[in-house]
């Protein structure tokens, strides 16, 4: 019979000790809240990225409002148009910085030393964000709308998806923007942030040595 | 506000003015950044090397 140290037995095994474990060990809160950074963290890179989460947090604030009162309120009162504006704007905010922060990453190659999985799950967040801003465009609920939907109709059934999604069925449309997409961000997003925690920030690239010449040893 | 917004077109290639507007503006705020000094904290630390795995 295997022999039990008193340690073993005062903490028995199970999958909540398990998960605390590995919590501690992948994440902890020295990670997860840090008082003190890396200088090169001081970056405008990092900055639009944090402004592209801010303007995620007032898209999904201004549309828990619009999706409270409804299109009629949205297209004909003036609160309603202002909210759908703020919508609309903080949509850009969040586009525009996404991209800025997405070119940094590239130029920097933000994926080194183990961080590919970062950089995957902001290149995911990417593609679900123009698909979620696509159905927004065409649950507007109104014209531009649905010259958008009957136009892209044909670019779904051309790419095969057109019996999955039917891109003038209002429903699902307004259903997958409010609803899946926006869950499905938000999710990605906070992913991601986590991963950045977990591995920290990448390093700046260095610059390379000179090449000494032939011959002559290095003195360390 | 209602009208159509103007597009330019080369070649194969269809951009409204507001498009190419967004797109130069982006490209301006990336070389600023890029140029901008950032505020520097006294308080940075190294990172653990550890962590780079």
């Amino acid at each position: 019979m295997r022999e039990v140290s008193p340690a073993q037995q005062a903490e028995p095994s199970s999958w909540t000790l398990s998960l605390r474990r590995l919590i501690q060990r992948t994440l902890p809160l020295t990670h997860l809240l840090p008082d003190r950074q890396p200088v090169f963290v001081g970056s405008w890179v990092y900055i639009f990225g944090v402004v592209s989460i801010a303007g995620l947090i007032w898209v999904v604030a201004s549309g828990v409002v619009l999706a409270l009162f409804g299109p009629q309120w949205w297209h004909q009162s003036g609160v309603g148009r202002f909210v759908n504006s703020l919508h609309l704007w903080s949509v850009q905010v969040f586009f525009v910085f996404m991209v800025l922060h997405l070119w940094g990453q590239y130029f920097m190659a933000g994926w080194r030393d183990g961080r590919a999985k970062t950089w995957m799950v902001g290149v995911v967040i990417f593609a679900f964000s123009i698909v979620t801003a696509f159905t927004g465009f065409i649950s507007q609920q109104n014209f531009d709308g649905q010259w958008i939907a009957v136009n892209a109709k044909d670019a779904t059934n051309a790419a095969g998806i057109g019996s999955f999604f039917n891109v003038l069925n209002f429903g699902q449309m307004y259903g997958l923007h409010i609803v899946l997409l926006p869950m499905l961000v938000g999710t990605l997003v906070g992913v991601h942030v986590l991963l950045v925690r977990i591995k920290g920030v990448v390093r700046p690239i260095e610059k390379k040595q000179p090449a000494q010449p032939a011959g002559e040893k290095s003195a360390s | 506000m209602d009208a159509p917004a103007t597009y330019l077109s080369w070649n194969f290639i269809l951009i409204s003015v507001p498009n190419v507007l967004m797109i130069l503006g982006m490209i301006a705020v990336f070389v600023v950044a890029l140029i901008a000094p950032f505020p520097s904290h006294s308080e940075a630390v190294e990172p653990e090397d550890s962590n780079d795995a």
